[in-house]
């Protein structure tokens, strides 16, 4: 049912690493490390500055594809995979966007999956590309229903 | 701590094991990624989701799993970072976060990753390819 959307995109957002969110984070996953959250260690590091952990860019705002009306309950996250060329650092800011890579579906045990794969890219100030976060959603038949209801 | 560099394959990274989640720790998690889908915090809507309790974000987890490489950031960092979702984590569950090496190569090395419960199922299962300077 997602089949047309593949290829459909979502415009540029930007966004900044913000030290306090990134704190934060670093917080909720118990990885308060200094490299992370203190100003000191950071500007000692080779990086000049903090960085974010790297599954971070889940806070970022990727825009919206229009047409692709995604239901809020009952999606299942499949996988997830980051590709950095860098990590993220702190005050930077970062533009984002994301695209619908795949659709599929597949019989499986309890009736036919789909099975969307999106992909979020987010680059610098300068247009270089800094990660993509590829996202697998599985959409069970129970959800696929609800929505055509 | 000895240098990721010098990791064979084989070896492994310091494991971790976490407390046992608490709802906190979700709510926490929901406020710093603004993910709110409310199966990771209120037992009415998990319940109605079909689960038999809330349960935590695969994200968290994932997120968890990859303190076990921060200390290595001065010599290199994670290129790649690939999960899969293989099962759900409960309240109360206790998680260990484990790495090996896999594959050593110039400037590259590849680490299978895991995060298993405390009945020794995969919850998380993955790869890092950690790039060295």
């Amino acid at each position: 049912m997602f089949e047309e959307a593949i290829g459909k995109g979502s415009n540029k957002v930007r966004n900044t690493v913000e030290r306090g969110a990134v704190r934060k984070f670093a917080d909720a996953i118990g990885d308060a490390h200094p490299i992370f959250v203190n100003e000191e260690a950071g500007k000692a590091s080779r990086y000049g500055r903090n960085i974010a952990p790297p599954t971070f860019p889940r806070v970022f705002d990727y825009g919206e594809i229009v047409g692709l009306g995604l239901p809020s309950k009952g999606l299942i996250h499949g996988e997830q995979i980051y590709h950095y060329t860098r990590p993220l650092l702190v005050g930077e800011d970062i533009h984002c966007w994301t695209e619908v890579k795949d659709y599929k579906e597949k019989a499986g045990k309890s009736g036919t999956m789909g099975i969307l794969t999106l992909e979020g890219k987010g680059e610098d100030s300068e247009g270089t590309l800094v990660f993509r976060a590829e996202q697998v959603v599985i959409i069970t038949e129970a959800v696929r229903k609800g929505m055509e209801a | 701590m000895s240098a990721i560099a010098e990791k064979k394959v084989g070896d492994t990274l310091e494991p971790v094991t976490l407390s046992p989640v608490s709802r906190l720790d979700l709510i926490k998690y929901a406020g710093a990624s603004g993910d709110y889908n409310p199966i990771h915090t209120i037992d009415e809507e998990a319940e109605k989701a079909g689960l038999p309790g809330i349960i935590a974000h695969g994200m968290w987890t994932m997120g968890n799993l990859s303190k076990l490489f921060t200390p290595y950031y001065d010599e290199g960092f994670i290129e790649t970072y690939q999960i899969r979702f293989r099962g759900m984590v409960f309240l109360d569950d206790v998680i260990s976060l484990n790495a090996e090496v896999s594959e050593q190569a110039e400037g590259k090395i590849t680490f299978n990753v895991n995060a298993k419960n405390q009945k020794e199922e995969d919850v998380l299962k993955g790869t890092v390819v950690f790039r060295t300077y």
